[in-house]
């Protein structure tokens, strides 16, 4: 694609027609709930206001007080039960940092194998099983007739790469249960969670992960059974991608202007995965450094432009606010992280030094409806608390990787503008290079495309991780686990990608024991409400002033380009987004748009 | 071949189900982080589209209502709620999660699943409990959470949270006079969840008996033998040789693994296909499938107090037989003595092949 255009929205100014009280909840083919509450007018056919609240509180953070540190990553997978392994994973690195140990390299490749294991899976089952259904022929006729006319009509581009002739052919594939990819999709989920397990013992909860390493136990049959399933899935990747492509494609022809939906200004944070063992010693002093080395590089995006890619710089600006949520503030209690291992200071607002106080209270959409804090991103040049989105994921971190243009493993080549990618020769397909390149907008379909290239990318680092991890066994370094004190004093940080994006986990130990847990998934700093600046969250900037295209009126109202937007990012924990069927009624009629809270259930974030 | 009528000869094997059709309506909602729900689609023994495409004859038509899955969003869905609350629709009530503690929340809530269109106000899990419990044929806890309160029923939570035995009672019993079926994992196995779901299908449809549980309702085909008895390993505990590391082949009950005390089935069925698991794989058994889990488990790393005893007995008799079996082990690695390229035969063969 071309250079980016131009990221700032800008305000709608035009008047606003009759407002019609709409509401969803729960969103279902997401994992967890969410509610959305919006207000649509139908006469502009754009959503003119967008409430979400969360539907569940679990409380983490308060239950894991007092717990051996030892404990914290089988906890904390609980925390999700599609993505568990990426927080248990988290945990370690965590745990690692404050013990001050660093585990065999064999380790880091098994965990790195598991990991690649989890996006592929993962992407693949929530990409066709649960999202593409929006896209489905079934969905498409109910909602667009129009588009299903011309689907029927359109030749798919990649035909001769996935088999399907046109769009409507695709389309109905798609279709859930009765669709022919949609079950294939389903078995593929199957061998990659093998995958998974091979390294990690079970899928979603790891039982073969601790802090030092893994038991998991190298042997030339583990890193064949994961071999052979891996070129698999490559080969089904070099059918699935293109189909994908065609339909993303598709829908930018059929619908101009379909780029306006689930669009936002280009505001993204990755927070880095997969450790090069060469260089990752889990000590904080270094973090810069061995950050930069992660096959995954972390970073901050603004419009375009990469602010960072230090580690160090991510953790301390890190801000968790209030605002329309379910807890007392803490600013009055002492702090916990006074200054880092480096002597920065650490703010009161930083994950060290939070204390959650639930209060569960009537919900009211006018004051405080929801269980989501509002993690924000501090921007030094500036002084704003950034809203960072994920963009579901993927998007954030093909972005931050191929801007950086740091990672070249030769299956994968961050080039600074695009990422390219390797897939060898497999049994029934010849080699082919993938090119992901930096998208025009951060949009939902741009989010949607980007976690199939994803899909790729992990594929290719399972390529590269395999020749790692044998070459570890064949030269004899087969040991996984290294031990370790717990001390009675400590902090530790950890910074990962869960499949949907940022992870970060934040322990503080006193007499051995933890003190404080604040894990920060990546739906919080999605879906999250207002916080005290007034600043909205990225759903409610991404869902207002989408445009409607469906073609029904408000009896049969589905709002799915609304759906197709909140999808996007994939979101994971029981956050909700709640639309309000309204009755047709007539609400009242307003003139400016109204920014809207976003909550997301705080099953996830501080859980 | 088919008669004149066409009807083949062979359909008289098949029998009608007793129940044509049944809805499973399946809450996540409880305190949850809907990982059986994902957990349940690894399943291939049977598979999720087995059961849905009607794969395995004899059975009621299912419709599944998982909102992970679902094709409706929102009010579209919770039709069937309010369907099955009305006693209209056939339904087997499936529990994920944890059950709240509502009397804790005041105005507010832990934890709801969509609106009650009279007030507008969130339908709590409990409320939910209490409205479908009597109308459904029967309800299955699925995973931990559901079963016995799980991870977050644990010491020091907000919530107060529980299973749902402990909200309806140890001696509920549904309309068609099941106790809760429990099914415990955390997650589930994807098989074990799936083959229950099949018992209960074939059950309903008139063709199996009351489901066989244990006392605390948990299917006893499946949950009857303790990870000890179904784990691999169990052969080097047997020969004292015992883990001191994480990654080593050997026995774990001295790294954590309460494996000889709880009952699951992981390590002899794999996690899936045979593929994965805990203790046989390296993985400690934080015993995720007992009611006690997880606190009576925690620290999760440390050896377990009966393993410091056991381990200590079995080393004499261990270390011996293994000592022993060693020199048996020696003497079946030799060929015997006549096999070799000589120009004559040493085998001993009868009389007259001799020269």
């Amino acid at each position: 694609m071309a250079q980016v255009a131009e990221q700032t929205r800008t305000e709608t100014k035009k008047a606003r027609g009759k407002l019609v009280s709409m509401n969803w909840d729960p969103i279902t083919r997401i994992v967890g709930s969410l509610g959305i509450y919006t207000k649509i007018d139908f006469e502009n056919r754009e959503v003119a206001e967008c409430h979400s609240t969360s539907s569940i509180f679990r409380g983490y953070s308060v239950f894991m007080k007092g717990k051996d540190p030892r404990d914290a990553h089988f906890i904390t997978s609980r925390i999700c039960g599609i993505c568990g392994d990426n927080h248990c994973v988290c945990s370690v690195y965590t745990q690692n940092m404050a013990y001050g140990i660093r585990p065999p390299a064999m380790a880091e490749w098994i965990i790195n194998l598991g990991e690649a294991a989890e996006y592929m899976f993962d992407h693949n089952i929530f990409q066709d099983n649960l999202l593409m259904v929006d896209f489905c022929a079934k969905m498409v006729q109910e909602t667009n007739p129009g588009v299903w006319e011309q689907a029927k009509r359109a030749a798919a581009p990649n035909a001769d790469k996935h088999g399907y002739r046109t769009i409507a052919d695709i389309m109905t594939a798609l279709n859930p249960f009765e669709g022919e990819f949609y079950r294939e999709t389903l078995q593929v989920s199957r061998y990659t969670r093998e995958m998974i397990i091979l390294m990690e013992g079970r899928h979603v909860h790891p039982s073969t992960i601790y802090p030092g390493g893994v038991g998991t136990v190298p042997t030339v049959q583990l890193f064949t059974d994961y071999l052979t399933r891996l070129m698999r899935y490559c080969e089904f990747m070099k059918r699935c991608l293109p189909l994908h492509d065609d339909i993303f494609d598709f829908f930018y022809q059929a619908l101009p202007g379909y780029e306006a939906v689930g669009r936002r200004r280009v505001l993204l944070g990755c927070w880095g995965s997969f450790q090069d063992p060469d260089k990752c010693d889990y000590n904080y002093k270094t973090m810069t450094n061995w950050g930069r080395a992660m096959y995954v590089t972390p970073g901050v995006v603004v419009d375009d432009k990469l602010v960072t890619t230090d580690l160090v710089d991510i953790n301390l600006q890190i801000r968790i606010l209030l605002g329309s949520s379910y807890y007392d503030s803490w600013q009055s209690r002492d702090k916990f992280v006074i200054k880092d291992p480096l002597g920065n200071d650490v703010d009161i607002n930083h994950p060290w030094n939070q204390t959650t106080v639930p209060r569960p209270q009537k919900r009211d959409f006018t004051g405080k409806y929801s269980w989501v804090m509002s993690p924000r991103w501090l921007d030094k040049r500036t002084g704003t608390h950034l809203a960072l989105d994920t963009g579901g994921g993927a998007l954030a971190r093909l972005w931050a990787t191929a801007l950086a243009g740091l990672v070249d493993i030769g299956y994968i080549k961050a080039t600074g503008r695009s990422i390219k990618m390797y897939l060898p020769r497999t049994a029934l397909k010849p080699e082919v290079e993938f090119e992901w390149k930096i998208p025009k907008w951060s949009n939902a379909i741009e989010r949607d495309r980007a976690r199939t290239y994803f899909q790729v990318y992990g594929a290719c680092c399972g390529l590269y991780f395999v020749e790692k991890a044998l070459a570890e066994l064949q030269a004899g370094r087969t040991r996984t686990w290294t031990e370790f004190k717990v001390p009675s004093e400590g902090i530790g940080c950890g910074f990962h990608e869960a499949v949907r994006g940022v992870l970060s986990h934040h322990m503080v130990i006193r007499n051995g024991k933890i003190a404080n847990y604040h894990p920060y998934p990546p739906t919080p700093w999605n879906a999250n409400p207002r916080d005290v600046y007034g600043t909205p969250g990225p759903y409610e900037d991404a869902v207002q002033n989408t445009p409607i295209f469906e073609e029904n009126g408000p009896d049969k109202f589905k709002g799915i380009d609304i759906m197709r937007a909140v999808r996007s990012f994939d979101p994971c924990l029981p956050c909700g987004v709640h639309m309000y069927l309204g009755n047709g009624k007539t609400i009242k009629t307003v003139h400016a748009p109204m920014n809207c809270g976003v909550g997301a259930e705080a099953g996830e974030d501080c859980t | 071949m088919a008669d004149a009528s066409g009807v083949p000869y062979g359909r008289k094997t098949q029998r009608k189900p007793n129940l044509e059709e049944v809805h499973i309506i399946w809450i996540n909602d409880g305190l949850s982080c809907d990982g059986d729900s994902i957990s349940i689609t690894a399943a291939t023994q049977p598979s999720i589209e087995d059961v849905i495409l009607g794969a395995i004859p004899g059975l009621p038509k299912v419709h599944l209502h998982n909102p992970d899955l679902a094709y409706e969003v929102g009010e579209e869905l919770m039709r069937y709620w309010h369907q099955a609350e009305r006693g209209e629709i056939p339904f087997v009530l499936v529990m994920e999660g944890s059950i709240p503690n509502e009397n804790l929340s005041g105005e507010g809530y832990w934890a709801y699943m969509g609106n009650d269109p009279r007030t507008g106000q969130p339908i709590t899990i409990p409320e939910w409990l209490d409205r479908l419990a009597p109308k459904a044929l029967a309800v299955i806890a699925c995973g931990t959470c559901a079963c016995f309160g799980g991870i977050h029923a644990m010491q020091g939570n907000p919530t107060g949270c529980m299973g749902v035995n402990d909200y309806l009672g140890w001696k509920w019993k549904s309309k068609a006079g099941l106790p809760v079926v429990n099914v415990p994992g955390c997650p589930v196995q994807p098989d074990n969840f799936m083959e229950t779901v099949l018992y209960l299908l074939r059950q309903l449809a008139g063709v199996a008996p009351m489901i066989p549980l244990d006392e605390v309702g948990r299917p006893t085909w499946l949950f009857g033998k303790t990870v000890h008895e179904g784990c691999d390993r169990a052969g080097y505990y047997e020969q004292a040789d015992f883990a001191k590391e994480y990654g080593q082949p050997q026995c774990l009950v001295k790294m954590g693994c309460w494996g000889p005390s709880v009952q699951c089935n992981v390590p002899k069925r794999g996690w899936m296909d045979g593929v994965g698991g805990c203790p046989n794989v390296g993985g400690i058994c934080i015993g995720c499938t007992m009611p006690g889990f997880p606190d009576k488990f925690m620290p999760f790393m440390d050896e377990p107090p009966g393993a410091l005893l056991s381990s200590n007995l079995v080393r004499p008799y261990g270390r011996l037989v293994k000592w022993l079996r060693g020199f048996t082990q020696s003497t079946l690695n030799q060929e015997p003595k006549w096999r070799h390229n000589r120009r004559e035969l040493t085998t001993n063969p009868p009389p007259e092949i001799r020269h």
